[in-house]
């Protein structure tokens, strides 16, 4: 035996030393003790330790989307595995880098029904990218290093590593990272050039074109939006980009049309359905943004850029399809584009933008807010964008109308500052990813747009906030009700408010306070803007109580299964309606 | 582009050669199953026992659409090394081979006999009172086989699934 032999908690250890990972996000337990033992030996590896292990892995994503970096968690055998599952779909959903290191009962256990045995690899097989369950500790190494790769390449996902606990007891040699990569797996980062010549000539013959940019710019890089940017100037159009996407193109700029989908502007979702080019990078037409799909643009040639070939033709059928990642395609697309100088038709965008224009001139998301009435939350949202302007600042959400609203009407000038469970629309996501940003971020402005339903889905996260002295800010728009349930009930099941009264719910005060939080309430419209400055610049984890209206519904709203052109708007609003591209009445 | 409009459901087969690791199987029929492709027909085994492959024969029925997502899906998993879809890359090979016990007695064991002598199917075991034949062949062979022993006594029936392989000179 040589004399190099670690133990597998050693091996662990030095594994994400070499992976340059800063901290996990973990819990204990019966089958992890060994490496725990092993952690606790050293200073190097920060770990953290959650209230649960879904927490933890929130965590790990938010942490993972504001930097760019693969989130690491960690739980034991059984409960501690299972509790990590939906961390693990929605990072699946939002394709988020992420390696889950699970305990696993002692190898000659497996398959006995042992004290907290779950199969793991079974029970996670769909709702990660790939899992393991190390057989030697001689292998621990290689997959490691291995996960962190499929992790983080092609289009990210999460890996998770099932982890016997004579594994982690056992001895074997370590390994580093270099060169280490899967057989097979080799994801085509580059586009075909006849391809992207062509796509070009397509989006340069556009006379209502639209470009429609998703996560997988985000996930490409800060590269990936700053090439974005320069395409959008470069070609003079319109840009839309999804929940997944907010930031990649500055939301103040002129040529960002809003978001598109159910609750998308009205503008956007117009000439989503009204353009006769489509240049779609790294989104996959998500059922959200499509609505029903065999009415959505219909008189459009559509683009597809893309890392995942399952996303190509798999909700909409397109016309041109690359395969490549954003910024590798951006990057060939601009430089033909300034090969070729192709001549755009520029009398007919300009036609295009007035019919935008026209669009915008409803101005969709506008709200009225009586400073003696109760407060909207569109105005809470935008009085929070207003004063976070200009600062270093991360939002991150919980899931229904508040999320709609943080979208809607908070502004991001850069990407990864946006934390939002888009794809599995996770209620409890927004307090731990806060947590992982934090981490991350320790000096900047960490805010968590959430709601009083959201929020106690993962609130034991709260203590570990405060435990770690990080000055997480909370938001909590308060409306007493499941919003976005009562929202649909009122619209389309008889108004019937079916089992989603929250009224009876915590004192959040007592809660936040018993958590280690700052805690204060927030009730009336003139007093909103000094609270959230009151919010921002109190020391430490703060959590803001802020009462809303609870009838407020979100608007625009394209209801399930309706095309884009079926949009609805605010009661108060009025559509226009646009006879040809060169004649508008309103 | 304009074929994705077609909506008949059509057969293929697909031949995946993966990694010969624990939970690939798994991991191709959860796939199949989780996003509601249909399993027609399954055959796996080794095939390079020194670098530890083996081969997945996959009969799906779907749509043009969901043909080419279950193609795309299959690639995305990480110890796939190839997928084909033998039905459209060009010519192939199917056979099934099928194990049919038929039992019986006087004219219908001779009948029986003359039959799979018809189909070019093999006794493989043989008592006073029934027979185990061996046939293989394309599936629609093997079920006029079986619908022909129905009434001669068949008892009971193993069938492999389809095994393919592409025709020429090249490995997938």
């Amino acid at each position: 035996m040589s004399s190099n032999r670690i133990t597998g908690g050693e091996i662990i250890l030095k594994a994400l030393a070499d992976q340059g990972v800063e901290v996990v996000f973990g819990y204990p337990g019966g089958v992890t003790l060994p490496l725990y033992n092993d952690l606790h030996k050293q200073n190097s590896l920060r770990h953290i330790l959650v209230g649960h292990e879904q927490g933890g892995v929130h965590a790990a994503e938010g942490y993972a989307r504001s930097t760019g970096k693969t989130g690491v968690a960690m739980a034991t055998s059984g409960p501690g595995a299972t509790n990590t599952v939906t961390g693990l779909v929605d990072a699946l959903m939002d394709s988020i880098p992420i390696v889950c290191l699970t305990g696993q009962v002692t190898s000659a256990l497996i398959g006995n029904d042992a004290f907290q045995e779950a199969d793991t690899t079974g029970i996670t097989r769909p709702a990660t990218k790939h899992n393991y369950l190390v057989k030697s500790t001689d292998d621990l190494a290689y997959i490691l290093h291995e996960a962190f790769y499929i992790a983080s390449h092609g289009r990210p996902g999460p890996v998770l590593v099932d982890i016997p606990k004579d594994i982690i007891m056992g001895y074997g040699d370590y390994v580093g990272p270099e060169g280490i990569a899967p057989r097979n797996y080799k994801p085509q980062i580059n586009g075909d050039r006849d391809l992207i010549e062509a796509a070009v000539d397509l989006v340069a013959s556009a006379e209502r074109p639209i470009i429609y940019a998703g996560g997988g710019v985000i996930n490409s890089g800060p590269e990936a939006s700053a090439l974005l940017q320069k395409l959008v100037k470069m070609t003079g159009f319109p840009c839309t980009t999804t929940l997944m996407a907010l930031g990649a193109y500055p939301t103040t700029d002129k040529q960002f049309i809003g978001m598109p989908g159910m609750h998308g502007t009205y503008e956007a979702n117009l000439a989503m359905h009204d353009c006769d080019v489509m240049f779609n990078i790294g989104a996959r037409f998500d059922d959200r943004v499509t609505g029903n799909t065999a009415a959505f643009s219909p008189n459009s040639q559509k683009i597809h850029v893309d890392i995942d070939p399952s996303s190509i033709n798999k909700n909409i059928t397109v016309d041109l399809a690359i395969i490549a990642d954003a910024t590798s395609f951006l990057t060939d697309f601009i430089t033909v584009w300034n090969e070729k100088q192709p001549k755009v038709n520029h009398s007919a965008v300009e036609d295009w933008w007035k019919i935008i224009e026209t669009w915008r001139s409803v101005e969709c998301l506008n709200f009225e807010q009586d400073k003696d009435e109760v407060i909207k939350p569109q105005y809470a949202l935008s009085r929070l964008s207003e004063i976070l302007s200009g600062t270093d600042y991360y939002i991150t959400t919980d899931v229904g109308q508040h999320q709609m609203w943080a979208a809607q009407y908070i502004q991001f000038d850069e990407p990864n500052r946006w934390m939002t469970s888009g794809g599995l629309g996770t209620m409890g996501y927004g307090v731990p990813s806060a947590m992982g940003v934090q981490v991350a971020h320790p000096d900047s402005s960490v805010v968590c747009v959430t709601s009083e339903g959201s929020v106690m889905m993962n609130v034991q996260e709260l203590l570990t906030i405060s435990k770690e002295r990080l000055p997480v800010k909370i938001l909590n728009l308060n409306n007493k009700v499941l919003g976005m349930i009562r929202q649909w009930q009122e619209l389309f099941y008889e108004n019937n408010e079916s089992q989603c009264d929250l009224s009876n719910g915590p004192d959040f005060i007592k809660l936040a306070e018993s958590m280690g939080f700052t805690a204060f309430s927030c009730t009336k419209a003139e007093d909103v803007d000094a609270s959230i400055k009151e919010m921002l610049e109190t020391d430490g984890p703060v959590f803001l109580n802020m009462a809303t209206d609870r009838m407020e519904n979100v608007f625009p709203m394209i209801p399930s299964g309706a095309a884009h052109n079926d949009i609805v708007l605010h009661p108060d609003q009025k559509p226009v309606t646009v006879d040809s591209k060169d004649k508008v009445t309103a | 582009m304009n074929n994705m409009f077609n909506n008949t459901v059509q057969d293929h087969t697909f031949s995946i050669l993966v990694e010969n690791e624990p939970g690939v199987l798994a991991r191709v029929i959860g796939l199949l199953s989780g996003r509601g492709y249909n399993i027609d027909s399954l055959t796996v085994a080794e095939v390079d026992d020194e670098v530890g492959l083996s081969k997945i024969t996959i009969v799906s029925s779907g749509t043009q659409m969901v043909l080419e997502q279950i193609r795309a899906q299959l690639e995305r998993l990480v110890p796939v090394r190839t997928v084909s879809d033998l039905t459209v890359d060009g010519p192939s090979v199917e056979r099934e081979l099928a194990l049919i016990k038929v039992a019986g007695e006087g004219d219908f064991r001779v009948e029986s006999l003359r039959i799979a002598d018809i189909f070019r199917a093999h006794v493989v075991d043989s008592t006073n009172n029934s027979f185990v034949f061996e046939i293989v062949g394309s599936t629609d062979k093997l079920d006029a086989f079986i619908e022909l022993m129905k009434p001669l006594g068949l008892v009971d029936l193993s069938r492999t699934g389809v095994v393919a392989i592409a025709r020429g000179p090249e490995s997938i």
